[in-house]
């Protein structure tokens, strides 16, 4: 672990046997075998053997990087091919005996898959010979200059990306283009080899000559004046409004239908991120206050026997919000002397008290109980009813801009600042005079109405809502989505939910093991990068606060 | 100053209010249960003597959070996994497998020490694998960030095992030679809660004299104490948090195979409810304390078993075993609330806040 310590042949070896057994533990699983029907360039590569060199790749990687210079290739490779022995004995194991009978997932499917359809002994040569060389491969690419590492990088990532959501791709590209252009590029779900070949080497070569220009072009910002800069920035952010509100058109309704789920997460990220990334108050019981907001929704619109008032949506979004406060603070009022880990359990433990109540037959003359509250109206505007995903989107996408707009303003403002105290030192922010009983409570009450909102809406999107939707899955997917993205980090909330609600509805197989990666993801997250994949500048600057390298961001000028 | 006053008498105010209205609903209820007398004395006794099994896998499960919590200060929220995963395997692997051969019938007690086995070491190399990979190197880290990575082990172990053995709920086979009853004052005990308890006795009186006899027991306090003087005292601190968590494991690991004998199912959601239920019986009974744990979990075991019948039913609450869980629940909630330390146990929560 420590730095001095010299990389050895042995590390190098250890480093492929936990590469192998890494992938071994995904083919069990089931993984790999969901993932290769879905081709990433057409009959010579599916997702699935990507996630089988994944692995192998990325630990050969940081064999060369952790060794010597004069061997980084020769310990790239040994990782590489010590990679393999996991899988063989896998492999080898399952032709023995029949293993299915215990792991339901290591099925001849599965076997064919790691062996790339040869024999158990073809195939585990041919693992053999290709795990060393992407081993090796690794190693050469960390070799690289950086200049020419980079470009290349990041021209393999966007091929993959490409390769993955072909299919998704596909149906836009015959949407505008028509079916004779589209073929060309993908055929039955998948990319052709050329423009594979053609795109890696574009990606490349653009993001190339990018790192070589880019110096000399962030330079020429920086020249502008105050005005040009600010005219820029206006620019900027009303062309980004511009592609907001033309989204739809560009999407389609599938892609549209998954921008709302997305959109209905940041919602709830943005309030939980108020709760856990602004006032460091771990809420795992966040979904209550989501299910309240539905179900306040639901019982005012709805036109089943449970409606009370068939009141129209913008009339109950109100309400739900509102009553979603309330019970942020009812709630949070008894826990306001608790902390850290207490607090994450007992905010848990009133998450599923809500559920259970909520599907049990104590409730169930006023909300349906197991079954439910039906019939819930779409909104309508003018008139007119948003049924298509299009046109809820602009519903989703008002309550979002709300949001960030009151999150990014409180943010810098007085309260934000107690918030960020209390979550630093709640004695020495008590100590500066902060009151910590009214503080912690806007913490909960404005988290709690976001998620309300949020919860209203997806009420009336799905036109019915069922207690088993309202589980602590959902508080610990919210939670996932801010960590990833990084705590405190408003544009951190949109990439977790694309990453985390938006990545899984596109491809489908993630389904099952959305979890799993959730739950992966949370920790290598918090072992490797626990500032998140785009933190904010606050806590940026904190975690590098010894690193010289990067450089302090001078804060905005204050106007 | 004045409106501090004020507000922190607001705050104890309303959990006075809370307070209250518990304790009326909890008295009202059980005078109008009792009142009307729906139940005879047997049933009280059956209800007591389920919750006294459940209790016990309870303060089996919540030694591990009490061991885990008094050498970290942090709860493992994975460890209902590790409950989970040993059970599952043992299952899997040694149940079904003797028990379509015949031979778990024809030899009991070897078999059942068989499945014993494999479950417990599961639970320890599943625990030992968490607490390396995803625990350690964030000893020094803020405490909210451990707390993430469990909450995260425990969705990564809860789906791996989905993974591995599939997602349908598996039956445990039955242990013939388990399955008789006995008569007891009056009623009858389930053969398998007599073993559940019986067993439940021994390992929680083995683990008490290991951690207080041993030599290991005894640089597992020292951990506890202070980390840093024990390390000066020549003691490898990695090992022995290592061996707080196999023990913990251990325990779990044998609580899975008595939830199994009892219950008869297993599947890979199994550990999260008796987890979260065994923190509330370590949080009971003063979390860090081993006594502690095996008292809050036979309390927390006769409360939720009794407590359905003798407050709800009184309120006419329909279908009140649904909301055994939201008592449970209820109860960690006030518990956490009003009295962290517990039973009997000091105020750990505090002391390094």
């Amino acid at each position: 672990m420590n730095p001095e310590k010299k990389f050895t042949l042995r590390d190098a070896v250890n480093q492929g046997l936990i590469a192998g057994l890494i992938t071994s533990l995904i083919s069990m699983v089931g993984m790999v075998e969901l993932f290769s029907k879905r081709q990433l360039i057409a009959n010579l590569m599916t997702t699935a053997q990507v996630f089988i060199l994944l692995a192998p790749a990325l630990l050969s990687y940081q064999s060369a990087r952790k060794s010597a210079k004069n061997n980084a290739l020769a310990s790239g490779a040994v990782t590489g091919f010590f990679a393999s022995i996991p899988i063989i004995v896998l492999v080898l194991l399952a032709s023995a005996f029949d293993l299915r009978q215990f792991l339901v997932n290591v099925s001849p499917n599965l076997i064919s898959t790691l062996t790339f359809g040869q024999g158990p002994v073809v195939g585990s040569l041919i693992l053999v010979a290709i795990n060393t060389l992407i081993g090796l491969l690794a190693a050469i690419l960390h070799q690289l200059d950086e200049k020419i590492r980079n470009p290349i990088l990041t021209g393999l990532l966007w091929t993959l990306l490409v390769g993955m959501f072909s299919e998704i791709l596909q149906e836009r590209l015959r949407a505008f283009f028509g079916i004779s252009f589209t073929n060309l590029i993908i055929r039955s779900k998948a990319l052709q080899p050329t423009v594979a070949v053609i795109l890696l080497v574009g990606i490349t070569a653009i993001a190339y000559f990018w790192g070589q220009r880019g110096a000399s072009f962030s330079e020429r910002i920086a020249n502008q004046s105050a005005t040009q800069r600010r005219n820029m920035i206006i620019a900027q952010r009303v062309a980004f409004f511009v592609l907001l509100l033309a989204m739809p058109l560009l999407l389609g309704t599938y892609l549209s239908e998954v921008v709302n789920n997305v959109g209905i997460y940041v919602l709830m990220g943005l309030g939980l991120n108020i709760v856990v990334g602004f006032a460091g108050l771990l809420d795992l019981g966040y979904v209550a206050f989501f299910a309240i907001g539905a179900y306040v929704m639901a019982i005012l619109t709805s036109e089943g026997f449970l409606g009370v008032a068939q009141t129209s949506f913008w009339v109950a979004l109100p309400v739900s919000v509102i009553t979603a406060v309330a019970a942020g603070i009812f709630l949070g009022t008894p826990v306001l002397r608790m902390r850290g880990d207490y607090l994450a359990i007992v905010t848990l433990g009133f998450g599923e008290i809500i559920r259970i109540m909520a599907n049990s037959d104590l409730l169930k003359p006023f909300i349906g109980g197991a079954q439910g509250v039906l019939q819930i109206p779409k909104p309508s505007f003018f008139g007119t009813s948003l049924i298509q995903p299009g046109q809820l989107y602009y519903v989703v996408l008002g309550g979002v801009l709300l949001a960030w707009f009151v999150s990014t303003r409180l943010s810098n403002s007085r309260l934000g600042r107690q918030w960020m105290a209390m979550r630093e030192d709640e004695d020495v922010a008590e100590a500066m005079g902060i009151n910590l009983v009214n503080t912690k409570l806007l913490a909960f009450a404005i988290g709690a109405g976001f998620s309300g909102l949020s919860g209203a809406i997806y009420a009336s999107k799905l036109t019915s809502i069922f207690p088993h939707s309202f589980n602590l899955l959902i508080s610990i997917n919210v939670l996932s989505l801010i960590i990833v993205g990084g705590m405190g980090s408003l544009p951190g909330v949109v990439i977790g939910s694309l990453i985390l609600v938006g990545l899984p509805e596109l491809l489908r197989e993630f389904a099952e093991f959305r979890l799993w990666m959730y739950g992966a993801l949370l920790i290598v997250m918090m072992l490797a990068k626990p500032e998140g994949f785009w933190p904010s500048a606050i806590t940026k600057r904190e975690l590098h606060a010894h690193d010289e390298s990067i450089p302090i961001e001078e804060p905005a000028a204050a106007d | 100053m004045q409106r501090r006053l004020q507000n922190i008498n607001y705050l104890d105010l309303v959990l006075w209010l809370i307070r209250v209205s518990i304790i009326v609903i909890v008295v009202w209820g059980s005078i109008a249960t009792l009142s009307d007398n729906p139940y005879s004395g047997r049933n009280w006794i059956d209800f007591i003597v389920f919750g006294i099994a459940q209790g016990s896998m309870y303060a089996l499960i919540a030694i591990g959070y009490t061991l885990v919590y008094g050498v970290l200060f942090m709860i493992n929220f994975a460890h209902g996994e590790f409950f989970m995963s040993g059970v599952m395997t043992a299952t899997v692997f040694v149940a079904g497998p003797l028990s379509a051969s015949g031979y778990l019938d024809r030899q009991p007690v070897i078999s059942l020490l068989l499945i014993l086995a494999v479950s417990m070491l599961t639970s320890v190399g599943v625990a030992v694998l968490t607490e390396r990979i995803a625990y350690r190197p964030l000893r020094k880290a803020p405490r909210l960030v451990p707390l993430i990575t469990a909450i995260g082990a425990s969705f990564f172990l809860q789906y791996t095992f989905r993974g591995l053995y599939g997602s349908e709920v598996k039956p445990f086979p039955q242990v013939e030679a388990l399955s008789g009853k006995i008569p007891f004052l009056g009623t009858e005990l389930l053969e398998s809660q007599l073993v559940v308890i019986i067993a439940t006795v021994i390992m929680l009186v083995g683990l008490y004299l290991f951690v207080m006899r041993t030599k290991t027991g005894k640089a597992i306090r020292a951990v506890a104490e202070d980390k840093d003087v024990a390390a000066l005292m020549g003691i490898d601190v990695d090992r022995t948090i290592s061996i707080t968590f196999a023990l913990g494991a251990a325990m779990a690991g044998a609580a899975g195979v008595l939830y199994a004998l009892v219950f008869r199912q297993v599947h890979f959601f199994m550990g999260f409810l008796p987890g979260l239920k065994a923190f509330t019986a370590a949080v009971l009974g003063g979390i860090g304390s081993i006594p502690g744990a095996a008292i809050g979990g036979l309390f927390l075991g006769i409360f939720e078993s009794v407590g359905p019948p003798l407050f709800l039913d009184g309120l006419n609450v329909p279908a009140y075993h649904q909301l055994k869980d939201v008592i449970a629940f209820t109860m960690l909630v006030l518990i956490l609330i009003f009295r962290p330390q517990g039973i009997i146990g000091e105020r750990l929560a505090e002391k390094k806040a």
